[in-house]
């Protein structure tokens, strides 16, 4: 019982890091869950809670949300997102954002202020500028690394996704495994607050070198983000495999109907999906967390109410404290 | 048990005093469709051709929601989208935000078939028919006098329109199961009437509107935004998967308790041959038929 906060930078992690660009998002991941964790120690909603730790990866340029966002083919940024609260199963979602600096936020809005639910392109842009959100010129969002990224991708002329660090020519083995599947980014937070309140957020810039107008798993509700009174959770790979996979919905849907543990209802559509493809993070409405992935590594970071946390790269968990 | 099984809809929520020549003309549309939809299963085409070909001639006839006949967005234009489902592999495609595109499932069954991706929207997906070389025609092609008229008395009223209250049509939609057991899914709509620019609905979501699996194929229709937050479409078919249901089971588990105050209406098909539809709106304009000969056309 408790709340318990879980949250993810992307499935995208290839099997070794220089430490110039492990450091960083460690940072990244142990700020944002910190962040996290005072939230819901002031009995902050579960819902508040997702969107203010996802607005923070968002804002962190080394996660492929907001700022840091991958870039389509044309080499700008199409961004989108979603969230769901739990309890009265409201959701709302974007996709094909240029200028808004927190798409998450946006998402938030169009769930709270409008009769809809999904927003796109130049009609969610324009609620933007309705709204009064923040926005930002689309250079904004742009880093050099992504710039590499979409280069590369156009090289090898494959739609990756994300993650491949500026490759040495002997990691040319890990790109043909992985072949645009196994790095991939999104950031997600998923949470239970101490009422027992349930919520998901997932943002993304989606794939490197997508098509222009693509719309992955992360803003569509049961593939990509995912809460009702059970859990919560939010997926990041492969978008096309989480999608089919209608990932995030299957995970509740084993706990409802076959009365699966959390972990064991979140380890099946990683474990169905092929590999390299899928990770997701999921708490339950009893303060538990999971983080099943099948990829080489997936960012992550996690805290129960009991004092436990973790942030984790790979199989082993980098720092544990209890 | 097994062969073929067909289902199409024409939208959930229909208006109580529908004109009786609206109703009959309704049914003679569901019918004929329901004919090429048989007639290909004898040829045996496979379920993905077929409900493609089903789709199209529900986009292409003007009286519901769906490709020409599309209700109209707040700026009297029409925007629309669609998804497929093939059952086997699980494979999908979707679009949205199409302007001119004639038949917008076929633009979804290429995003499949000929794109890495599952799902394009606005000008990127217009971009993509382009290269594709689908048919394209003015935007105008598509607006009807009556949904400009229907347009007015929603902003009259200031409502989007979903109830039938101020008849609207519905979206449209096919699942087929063929000969060797296979499922596939297709759902093609205008979306709502009066909806902001840029509205995205159920329709080319997979797992709210469409879905289709080893087991099934389902269309739903109906409220969107209650459709997406049941994942209504893959609801049947975990439902199956899952909790160990039949088809006739889960559609009715899924009607009776997934929708709270939410109306909405869904067709299905299964591997074995059966074919279940349901509803919790008055009415759906919906057929079906099974190999057996069964063949039934409804709107109450």
């Amino acid at each position: 019982m408790g709340w318990a906060i879980a949250l993810h930078g992307g499935a995208g992690v290839p099997l070794s890091m220089p430490p110039e660009n492990r450091l960083p998002r460690e940072a990244g991941l142990r700020h944002c869950l910190d962040v996290g964790i005072a939230a819901l120690k002031s009995h902050m909603h579960a819902l508040d809670v997702v969107e203010l730790v996802v607005r923070e990866l968002e804002n962190f340029p080394h996660f492929n949300a907001g700022k840091g966002s991958v870039l389509n083919t044309l080499g700008t940024v199409e961004m989108e997102a979603s969230i769901m609260d739990g309890k009265t199963k409201k959701c709302g979602a974007v996709s094909g954002l240029t200028t808004v600096v927190n798409p998450i936020s946006l998402a938030r809005l169009v769930m709270d202020k409008t009769p809809h639910i999904y927003l796109a392109f130049h009609g969610a842009e324009a609620f933007a500028r309705e709204q009064g959100v923040e926005t930002a010129d689309p250079t904004h969002f742009i880093t050099p690394e992504n710039i590499e990224r979409l280069q590369q991708a156009k090289e090898a002329n494959r739609v990756q996704i994300d993650y491949t660090q500026p490759m040495p020519r002997e990691a040319k083995k890990n790109a043909a495994i992985a072949n645009g599947d196994s790095q991939t980014g999104t950031v997600g937070c998923v949470a239970v607050d101490s009422e027992g309140n349930l919520a998901s957020a997932t943002s993304t810039g989606g794939l490197v070198n997508k098509m222009v107008g693509r719309i992955g798993d992360s803003p569509i509700i049961g593939a990509g983000t995912y809460a009702n009174h059970l859990c919560a959770v939010s997926a990041t790979g492969r978008g096309e495999a989480i999608l089919r996979g209608t990932v995030a919905r299957d995970v509740a849907a084993l706990m409802e109907f076959k009365g699966l543990s959390l972990k064991e209802a979140a380890a099946y559509p990683v474990d169905q999906a092929p590999p390299g493809t899928v990770g997701l993070v999921a708490v339950s409405s009893t303060g538990e967390v999971t983080m099943p992935f099948n990829t080489p590594g997936m960012f992550r970071a996690c805290a129960t109410e009991d004092g436990y946390s973790e942030i984790s790269i790979w199989d082993s968990p980098i720092k544990v404290s209890n | 048990m097994g062969g073929w099984a067909i289902a199409v809809h024409g939208g959930a929520g229909v208006d109580p005093n529908l004109p009786k020549e609206r109703q009959e003309e309704a049914k003679r549309l569901l019918r004929r469709c329901l004919d090429i939809g048989i007639s290909a299963l004898h040829s045996n085409i496979p379920a993905i051709d077929v409900v493609e070909l089903v789709v199209r001639e529900l986009e292409t006839d003007p009286l519901f929601n769906s490709g020409r006949g599309s209700v109209l967005t707040e700026n009297g234009t029409v925007e629309m989208e669609a998804s497929i489902m093939d059952g086997p592999k699980r494979r999908c495609g979707a679009v949205s935000g199409l302007t001119t595109v004639k038949n917008p499932i076929s633009l979804a069954r290429l995003v499949m078939d000929k794109s890495p991706h599952s799902f394009l929207a606005f000008s990127g997906a217009e971009e993509f028919a382009e290269k594709q070389g689908v048919e394209l025609v003015d935007n105008e092609y598509f607006i009807t006098e009556n949904n400009v008229a229907m347009l007015k008395l929603a902003k009259e009223a200031n409502s989007i329109v979903f109830d039938y209250r101020i008849p609207a049509p519905g979206t449209v939609g096919c699942v087929v199961v063929d000969k060797e057991g296979r499922c596939a899914a297709a759902t093609s709509t205008g979306g709502l009437m009066n909806k902001m620019r840029g509205r995205i609905g159920d329709s080319p979501l997979i797992g709210c509107g469409t879905y289709a699996c080893e087991l099934c194929g389902v269309s739903c229709t109906g409220e969107g935004e209650a459709i997406i937050r049941s994942t209504l479409a893959r609801e049947v078919a975990a439902a199956m998967e899952y909790k160990g249901l039949n088809l006739h089971e889960a559609v009715d588990f899924v009607i009776r308790n997934r929708l709270d105050e939410g109306k909405a209406g869904l067709i299905s098909v299964s591997k074995k041959g059966e074919v279940a539809c349901g509803f919790n709106t008055t009415g759906m304009f919906r057929g079906c038929a099974t190999e057996d000969g069964f063949m039934e056309v409804g709107i109450w």
